[in-house]
């Protein structure tokens, strides 16, 4: 059996779990089951690809005479396709194994376990698919399914919002695709993905289908501007779905812009990369910013999925104006740099969304400032997930940092470029991205410090417990996967160079040939880290110190009450506050880019009532594109309205009108 | 040149900035006293504070949690380890290819945010203002130093610290405007990070404007003298940054097997830069007052701005 027919034949299966759940709705042993069904089929869909990476097994098509007729389905497996096949496997083995534990707490679990293995299976076949048809058709069953998991919570009206707004986005992205393979395959209609890469098209052409993909995967990237569904629909959705959304289904959309992009069309034109460079590292700052101005756990983690879509963007856009030059090398190192982001943007992402989940369980609220002190009453809980909120921040050792490394050296390739507008661009979108990987590290202090330590805000977080072992051995692989990933780099480098050996037709030299526990992107008087010499000398240097002094000095220790400069705070509430917390960023960079605003209502002198602050910051962008939007719409259609109601005759002279119209339009044109 | 000198280079040179941060704060604070006529504490007094707060027990606060324990010696190993990779005395050093300049300045960011944690552990609102504050000022400063990375790794063709000092103390680098540039946000970046006057003052408590010392308020004994030693530490990496990039002279070559008098006559001339950094620092912290909070990001602002405008001219022109 070749790999595409076994994992065609993996996705079948778990597409029809679905329905099968349905079937087995009576049964008390139902939801384990298909939680550890559908993760033991992704553990074998990560493992087969992951063969095809490191064991260099082959590539493999089939075409099945499904689908449109005389056409069929085509479907393939390459080393792109394998690597997003380990991310998408890797992460559905291990959200499935905390399902188990969490989906024992769902009130109506059937609302998730109808869809789940389906959802699981619909974005396999994305992957797979070699065809037009094939690609959107499954991409449309992913987002239906996807909403269909959204909307478990339906009786929650912000849950309902967030799926209506989901669903427009998600057909307003699928009409960019279907436009952008349209002009792919097209007049002849070549719909299969081997003949549309044989094509030769116009920089116009490739311009406008770059476009479309930007709108097309972009919004389901969660792309600024495109990114307004993201933050309501993850955290609507359950919180291993909202996990599975922010660090899989992202990925898928990725893969779908890469595929079309790197893949079907071939080198662009130079002066496409600048927007997308320029899109990622505007995405990267404005979502962490959100994130750094959310009260809401999980809303605060969606943003920040924001920001990391637009890191990987903006390598993206850097592999594609090195590639547009013919600097291979360069390319391969800002690809293997996005990539990389990929793999270890699933692995803090689920980390962190599975964390939060446990804190919803726990606790029964996402509001940070009703959270605090969780570190003293989930401290497994809060140790994995301290370790997700180090990687996420791009802090050495862990695996954050090793891929922005590898993007700053990339960054750094730039004077190779002959062209003016994209050398001065460049630095500054790397300064761009050095100002999210600062403010990352600001928003996860702010969400570790909130909501796990100092004392406990409400009588939720102080009796919470922490969660099943299931959900702890899930999160305890992902921390261990950032760890891994963090301090063996160079393995996942190597991982991927058969895919950009694929993709770009050049790759970074083989890190784990010498010294493998080094990785070294150029050349070795240029620049190389280690992350796991990093690891072993703070942990030597730190546990000699602690140990030299507990032996020489002193090791006697008092508790006695906070010191807090004389004036110890007799209520939690006294503590800093998730919006205190953001103030300060708020005041610097709220204020312009997001239009953050601080009112304060003085009492007069006298008046014994309470002064009031009042700050509102939203989403600019929702604001200013969507609302104005949306009121055109309603206006049309309030307008249009009328026509529904008019008499027989106007309406056969409105037929009429049309066809003298259309006979005089015709008659122009021909 | 064996391994085990090489080793032991790299461990003189890890035991040599330990024993001499505390004694740069020490000449800071004596050259302050003396400029605004006191009479100050003698040199040693450091050495003393540290041994003193060896002894005394931890009072640890109710509320705190292992993390607010573990953080002394993780930001102390972490500013360390970063210390360590500096070329003060000699390039080349072993350990010196485990991490670039990209790599250290996240290694500092690592030690940050453990302590900004570590401030908002007890739940006291010092913490929390210390913690946020320093967060604030934190992502102005280091965008601002990546983009310095840029400009010296454009110049040096590295981001490895070692190749790009050697470069910098070759005869192919003359002044450039860029340069100009990098070494007015460098220290401006510095004085950020090391929370000096005017971003904060390192003297105060009880002060509302205060950062750094609202964020370590609960700590005591054993744990303050880490963190006192790590600030010391970190004050004395950005001071031997600024010497080994800008000043990078008489500094010995490792891998060109340096004679011993080399290196001794190294070390010397690193003291006297580090002194030398020491006293102007105090000159300039003596002649000029404290900002604002607000007012901090102009001023990192600055950084920003000249750092990236010293990346472009680069661009514009290898040789400007």
């Amino acid at each position: 059996m070749s790999a595409v027919e076994f994992e065609l034949l993996v996705a079948a299966v778990l597409l029809v779990l679905g329905p099968v759940a349905v079937f087995l709705r009576r049964m008390s042993w139902v939801s384990s089951f298909i939680y550890a069904s559908s993760g033991g089929l992704c553990a074998l869909i990560a493992s087969v690809g992951a063969a095809r990476l490191v064991a260099r097994t082959g590539d493999s098509g089939l075409t099945l005479p499904l689908g449109l007729p005389w056409i069929g389905s085509h479907f393939q497996f390459d080393a792109l396709t394998a690597f997003f096949l380990v991310i998408l496997g890797i992460g559905g083995a291990v959200v499935s194994l905390y399902g188990i534990g969490y989906g024992r707490h769902e009130h109506d679990p059937m609302r998730v376990l109808a869809f789940y293995p389906s959802f699981l299976g619909a974005m396999t076949l994305v992957l797979l698919a070699a065809d037009a048809f094939t690609f959107l058709l499954s991409w449309e069953v992913m987002s239906l399914l996807s909403w269909a998991l959204v909307l478990t919570h339906h009786q929650e009206t912000n849950t309902r919002t967030a799926g209506y707004v989901y669903l427009v986005m998600a057909g307003f992205g699928t009409m960019a695709l279907l436009l952008a393979f349209g002009l792919l395959a097209g007049s002849d209609g070549h719909y299969a993905f081997d003949t549309m890469r044989g094509a030769v098209r116009s920089p116009t052409l490739a311009a406008v289908i770059l476009g479309l993909m930007l709108l097309g995967a972009g919004s389901k990237a969660g792309l600024v501007p495109l990114h307004v569904w993201l933050p309501l629909a993850h955290p609507a959705a359950p919180s291993h779905v909202s996990a599975l959304m922010s660090a899989v289904m992202t990925k898928v959309a990725i893969y779908g812009f890469i595929r079309v992009v790197f893949d079907l069309l071939g080198p662009s034109a130079w002066w496409a990369s600048p927007v997308v460079i320029l899109m990622g590292a505007l995405t990267a700052v404005f979502g962490i910013l959100l994130a750094m101005m959310e009260r809401d756990l999980k809303r605060a983690l969606a943003y920040s999925t924001i920001e990391n879509i637009g890191v990987i963007f903006a390598a993206l856009g850097l592999a594609m104006a090195f590639r547009a030059n013919g600097l291979t090398a360069a390319a391969a190192l800002a690809f293997t740099a996005a990539l990389f982001h990929v793999f270890n943007h699933m692995v803090f992402k689920s980390l962190l969304f599975m964390g939060a989940g446990s804190v919803l369980t726990a606790t029964g609220t996402r509001d940070l400032d009703q959270l605090g002190g969780l570190i003293h009453r989930m401290p497994i809980t809060s140790f994995l997930v301290l370790v997700g909120a180090v990687a996420i921040s791009a802090l050495p050792p862990l695996n954050g940092f090793a891929s922005e490394w590898l993007m700053f050296q990339a960054v750094l390739m730039s004077p190779a470029i002959p062209q003016d507008a994209l050398q001065l661009m460049i630095p500054a979108a790397g300064g761009l991205l050095a100002l999210a990987a600062a403010l990352a590290a600001a928003a996860f202090v702010r969400i570790y410090g909130i909501g796990f330590l100092g004392r406990a805000r409400s009588p939720a977080a102080q009796t919470a417990v922490d969660v099943d072992r299931f959900s702890l051995m899930a999160m305890g692989t992902m921390a261990v996967l950032c760890v891994l990933a963090g301090i063996l780099p160079g393995m996942v480098i190597d991982a991927i160079s058969p895919v950009a050996k694929a993709v770009l037709g050049g790759q970074l030299p083989l890190q784990t040939h010498e010294a493998w526990f080094m990785i070294v992107p150029i050349a070795e008087g240029r620049s190389s880290y280690s992350g796991m010499l990093v690891l072993l000398f703070i942990a030597v240097s730190a546990s000699g110190a602690a140990w030299a002094v507990h032996r020489f000095a002193s090791h006697r220790l008092r508790r006695a009450p906070a010191w807090d400069c004389g004036f110890p705070d007799p209520t939690p509430a006294t503590q800093y506050s998730a919006g205190g917390f953001a103030q300060p960023l708020r005041r610097v960079l709220g204020t312009n880019i997001l239009g953050a605003r601080e009112v304060v209502v003085m009492p007069e002198p006298g008046d014994p009532s309470p002064a009031r602050l009042t700050v509102t910051v939203d989403d600019p962008i929702w604001h200013n594109i969507y609302s104005p939007m949306g009121a055109v719409v309603i206006y049309v259609a309030t307008k249009m309205n009328g026509l529904q109601f008019l008499t027989i005759r106007r309406y056969l002279s409105l037929v009429f009108l049309l066809l003298i119209a259309l006979l005089v339009g015709l008659m122009l044109w021909a | 040149m064996g391994l085990t000198l090489a080793v032991l280079i790299q461990g003189l040179q890890m035991l040599l900035v330990v024993a001499v941060a505390p004694m740069l704060v020490s000449v800071v604070r004596k050259v302050k006293s003396r400029l605004t006529r006191k009479q100050g504490a003698p040199l040693v007094q450091p050495y003393r504070d540290l041994i003193r707060l060896m002894r005394k027990d931890v009072v640890l606060a109710e509320n705190a949690s292992w993390l607010f324990r573990v953080v002394p010696y993780l930001v102390f190993a972490a500013t360390w380890v970063a210390a360590a990779l500096i070329p003060t005395f000699a390039t080349g050093l072993q350990f010196s290819w485990t991490a670039d300049l990209i790599a250290i300045v996240a290694l500092l960011g690592s030690a940050r945010f453990f302590l900004a944690l570590a401030g908002m552990d007890v739940g006291t609102s010092f913490g929390g203002i210390g913690s946020s504050r320093e967060m604030m000022i934190a992502s102005m400063a280091e965008p601002a130093m990546m983009l310095i990375v840029f400009s010296l790794a454009l110049i040096a063709g590295s981001t490895q610290l070692s190749t790009a000092v050697q470069f910098l103390a070759s005869p192919h680098v003359g002044l450039r405007v860029s340069l100009g540039m990098a070494l007015v946000a460098l220290v401006i970046v510095a004085l950020a990070e090391n929370a000096r006057i005017p971003v904060d003052n390192p003297t105060t408590h009880l002060e509302l404007t205060m950062v750094h010392e609202a964020m370590v308020l609960e700590y005591s004994g054993r744990h303050l003298a880490m963190i006192e030693l790590s600030s010391a530490l970190k004050l004395l990496l950005y001071i031997s940054l600024i010497g080994c990039i800008f000043v990078p002279w008489g500094i010995a070559d490792s891998d060109a097997n340096a004679s011993f008098a080399a290196y001794v006559v190294a070390v010397l001339l690193y003291l006297i830069k580090l002194s030398v950094g020491g006293v102007v620092l105090a000159v300039f912290e003596t002649s000029i007052a404290k900002m604002r909070v607000f007012r901090v990001p102009n001023f990192v602002g600055i950084a920003l701005m000249l750092a990236l405008l010293g990346t472009l001219l680069l661009f514009v022109s290898m040789s400007l």
